[in-house]
């Protein structure tokens, strides 16, 4: 896109992808806007995974951006989404996050829904004794929850508002689809959920988890302990349309290394009185120690060693967001692997020796852009394109954020 | 050990780890666990559905060390500080000298800038035992958390 294709009340977008306008994250219009034109517009959102309902009546709340969705196993065992929302006067249908159920009833006056968000019954709708009730033509078939279309990959539930979505090998490429598939090869189980809520923007946090520049930085954890350095091996894919990315790290780092030095993140002086957890297990059949893929506009998929978690970014507010974890392993795990899982899940979530920093971090930034609304911020490295590269000193996965962005949000 | 002795030792022994962390003695935080243990941060629903992952999980004392050395040498985060209130442990049976309870607590986080909030609720689900010294030390403390949600982060333990 050469220029701003909408009117901006806030300012204005220079071309290209190196900029980003402040006010992108802190305007309430812009995050009303993105409701309607990014979560429901024509991308995919993840939802849960199919192991959270494998059985007819089963049940998941999601959301789509800031939309409640119901999510559940149907009598002829397809998956079906619909808002979480009563076409009476709008209550929520479903109060709990999961479950299993034979149909939905509305708490409010009982109406009732099958798996599928049809309603199919309405308390009192023939009146009482003869007197009130539902009009004689009123049809049920006419009023109904929207409805999502879903697509299943590897295990993950990605839902849809848009008819115009493209299939989701498309949407995100036959390269990252592969490292979905590397990761999610066999059946998956939920070994925890944890909700962190980030004090800023989504927009940042996706930023941050695309951003392969700042690990090694910002975590001096990774660093010192050498679980992933940007001088070794690995790289950067991104999807030709800017919507998904996988970093990679892979292999070992170099025995020598002095491209940190004086770098407050590489403290040779630290070191773990009980370093056997970071003795993970290569499962994968390949050198890649570290993976990190997301889906435009909120799924994230992680493998850190045996580490596994996906994590789904929803907003609340222009500048608060949850980041809902769920930790996974295999089926089929043996013990001694999971507890490894265990053990490394030190690593993440809101106490993980790496992923708290990224919870702070994107709260450093909204508090810094208080007042910054005609400033831009740099995403130079690795030049100005979206594209794939060998190197992890790159900003380019964070550029196809901003390009698919862009592209939805008509900016 | 009457329960009423288990009962003033297990609130002496709560009341002292609280203080250690309030205080930022976080240094000495590891001492109140069992050279083999299990300390494990986790949520009401996780602990009822039998998910096994902690947001913080530790299978010995090397591990709780670990994490205070990060806190103190590695992580980045904003100065703060908790207050724990505790309440009265309830007890359950005795098993082999192994003291088992469960005791509520409330922890308040107060800010760099002095922004204080409900921070945590929960009940610590405790097995607790004399070493060879006597003193009581955890062999498992499983801190489970009311909410599902953590603001931000848990840099602090619980």
């Amino acid at each position: 896109m050469d220029q701003s294709t909408r009117d901006l009340s806030v300012g204005s977008w220079p071309a290209g992808l190196t900029r980003v306008p402040y006010w992108v994250y802190r305007d309430p219009e812009v995050a009303r806007d993105e409701q309607s034109r990014v979560f429901e517009g024509p991308v995919w959102n993840y939802l849960c995974l199919e192991a959270d309902i494998p059985e007819t009546g089963d049940f998941r709340a999601s959301f789509i951006g800031t939309m409640p969705v119901v999510v559940a196993r149907t009598e002829d065992g397809s998956i079906a989404a619909f808002e979480n929302r009563c076409v009476h006067r709008g209550a929520m249908i479903c109060l709990e996050d999961g479950g299993r159920v034979k149909d939905f009833h509305c708490v409010y006056h009982a109406w009732r829904y099958d798996l599928s968000g049809n309603l199919k019954s309405i308390a009192f709708r023939h009146g009482v004794n003869g007197q009130g009730g539902m009009p004689a033509d009123f049809r049920m078939e006419d009023h109904r929850p929207r409805k999502v279309r879903i697509t299943t990959l590897h295990g993950l539930v990605f839902g849809t508002l848009a008819d115009d979505a493209p299939d989701i090998e498309t949407y995100i490429g036959p390269e990252i689809t592969a490292r979905v598939r590397r990761v999610l090869h066999k059946k998956v189980e939920v070994i925890g959920r944890f909700t962190q809520a980030l004090p800023n923007n989504w927009k940042l946090y996706m930023e941050n988890v695309r951003d392969t520049y700042h690990a090694s930085l910002l975590h001096l954890f990774f660093t010192t302990f050498r679980i992933t350095r940007l001088s070794q091996g690995g790289g950067v894919l991104v999807s030709e349309n800017g919507v998904a990315h996988a970093s990679a790290t892979r292999g070992a780092p170099p025995q020598h290394d002095t491209s940190y030095a004086g770098i407050r993140s590489d403290d040779q002086g630290f070191q773990l009185s009980d370093p056997t957890f970071m003795n993970g297990r290569n499962e994968f059949g390949d050198d890649i120690q570290l993976q990190i893929l997301t889906v435009f506009p909120g799924f994230v998929l992680q493998q850190i060693n045996n580490c596994l978690a996906i994590r789904q970014t929803l907003p609340r507010g222009v500048d608060r967001m949850d980041l809902h974890w769920t930790y996974i392993g295999f089926a089929d795990d043996p013990p001694d692997l999971r507890a490894m899982r265990l053990k490394q899940a030190n690593l993440v979530g809101p106490a993980g020796y790496v992923s708290m920093e990224d919870g702070c971090v994107g709260g450093f930034v909204q508090r810094g852009i208080a007042s910054a609304d005609e400033e831009l911020s740099v995403v130079e490295m690795g030049g100005g394109a979206a594209d794939s590269q060998d190197t992890r000193a790159t900003e380019a996965s964070v550029r196809g954020f901003w390009k698919a962005y862009r592209s939805v949000m008509g900016f | 050990m009457g329960d009423a002795e288990t009962l003033f030792r297990l609130s002496g022994l709560n009341a002292a780890y609280a203080a250690t962390i309030d205080a930022d003695r976080l240094e000495d935080w590891p001492g109140f666990f069992l050279e083999r243990c299990i300390y494990k941060v986790t949520t009401a629903e996780n602990f009822a559905r039998g998910y096994a992952a902690g947001i913080i999980f530790a299978d010995n004392r090397a591990m709780l060390a670990d994490r205070v050395v990060a806190l103190r040498g590695a992580n980045i985060y904003e100065r703060q500080r908790y207050r724990h209130v505790v309440g009265m442990p309830v007890l359950g049976p005795t098993e082999d000298g192994v003291i088992v309870a469960e005791t509520s607590f409330v922890i308040v986080r107060t800010m760099r800038d002095g922004q204080m909030e409900l921070f945590a609720a929960g009940v610590y689900r405790d097995r607790v035992r004399e070493d060879a010294d006597g003193v009581l030390r955890f062999a498992e403390r499983i801190v489970v958390c009311d909410s599902q949600r953590f603001d931000t982060l848990v840099a602090i333990p619980l």
